[in-house]
């Protein structure tokens, strides 16, 4: 038999689906859920915050050596995933909206898929072009990394730079894989229809992770891509 | 209710503000700020690209906070714990680097090399 008192039975009928009962309404969970995932976004921003620590102390340090480093990344590719990693925010933003808004199903749907192929297209352009070539280059340290004499004095410490790259944008790409997770399922979901006006939580939890990620790689982009003296020899890359 | 819905106009502005601020930091940091000398002092030895570079990376940090992430329209607490994360975040920062970045003012303690071994011969003696 079953242990739930039949009066509370009978109020299942009288709430929206999905409305949890230790909240007074669906105004306070849903506050409740944005402020839950907003405290474990906090400890992510300890968790890259302090590999941003290390990084920027470790430049101060051997700051000719980083801009070696730096100068040998591709701007083109940082710049268009930049923008792909945006669009991908956007797709997202409007896949909540969708909802939100009482939109049918099969827009946020689409909008979450949209969502998906711009975070795959980012991957693609960083695993196939700028991890290849890196590799190829002898810019991998502990897969043949090579010393070049035109670093100089500063060549020791190129290998350092290269640590934190594929580090730090491993990392972000480790989060953006199990982010693939979560819009798959969030895909499911919407499909069955289980989303609505009212009750769309799971989605507005997931977009926080996915712009988090994307508000990572904001600061990524012009950390390791940008700030390495470019001028110096511009023309390349 | 279902919460405050973000006008999808909204959502493709500040898309747009985000991908134009992209574009900004790209050009701009093919060009050597550094070389403009102003002749304020102060103006001449921050590395202005750096300076640049991250200043607009907060801006479009904050666009999506703001706006992507719905906190403009989030409760007081929401806001608080937001900006507590990026507070202890400073803490980390600054006085790691507090640290690290003055240990040159005062001058290394260079003699225990020459202390220690006058004084190990006595420490032996004691026991």
């Amino acid at each position: 038999m079953s242990e739930v008192p039949v009066s509370e039975m009978a109020m299942h009928g009288a709430h929206p689906p999905g409305f949890k009962h230790q909240f007074e309404d669906m105004d306070q969970q849903r506050e409740a859920g944005s402020l839950g995932m907003w405290v474990f976004l906090v400890t992510e921003i300890m968790f890259f915050g302090g590999l941003f620590a290390t990084y920027i102390i470790y430049r101060t340090l051997y700051l000719t050596a980083f801009e070696e480093g730096s100068r040998l990344l591709n701007v083109k590719f940082g710049a268009a995933n930049t923008a792909v990693l945006i669009g991908s925010s956007l797709t997202m933003a409007l896949a909540i909206h969708a909802a939100q808004a009482g939109k049918k199903k099969s827009e946020q749907v689409m909008y979450l898929v949209l969502t998906m192929i711009l975070g795959a297209i980012f991957l693609f352009l960083k695993f196939n072009y700028e991890w290849r070539a890196d590799y190829h280059e002898h810019l991998i340290p502990g897969f043949g990394f090579i010393i070049r004499p035109e670093w100089g004095a500063a060549g020791t410490h190129v290998p350092l730079f290269f640590c934190f790259y594929f580090f730090m944008t491993g990392l972000h790409a480790t989060h953006m894989i199990i982010g693939f997770g979560i819009l798959g399922t969030l895909t499911v979901m919407a499909d069955r229809g289980r989303f609505n006006s009212e009750y769309y939580a799971p989605l507005e939890v997931s977009g926080l992770y996915w712009h988090f990620v994307d508000i990572v790689w904001i600061f990524l982009f012009p950390l390791l891509y940008l700030i390495g003296g470019r001028f110096a020899i511009s023309g390349v890359n | 209710m279902s919460g405050h819905v973000v006008p999808v106009k909204t959502y493709l502005g500040i898309f747009v503000a985000l991908l134009a601020l992209t574009a900004l930091t790209t050009v701009v940091a093919f060009v050597d700020f550094d070389t403009l000398h102003t002749g304020i002092h102060l103006i001449d030895v921050i590395p202005l690209n750096t300076v640049v570079a991250l200043a607009i990376a907060v801006a479009k940090m904050l666009l999506v906070i703001l706006f992507f992430m719905h906190v403009k329209y989030s409760s007081g607490l929401t806001k608080v714990v937001v900006m507590s994360g990026f507070l202890f975040l400073a803490i980390l920062v600054s006085l790691t680097l507090a640290d690290e970045l003055t240990r040159h003012w005062s001058p290394e303690p260079g003699a225990w090399n020459t202390v220690v071994p006058t004084i190990l011969p006595l420490l032996r003696g004691l026991f």
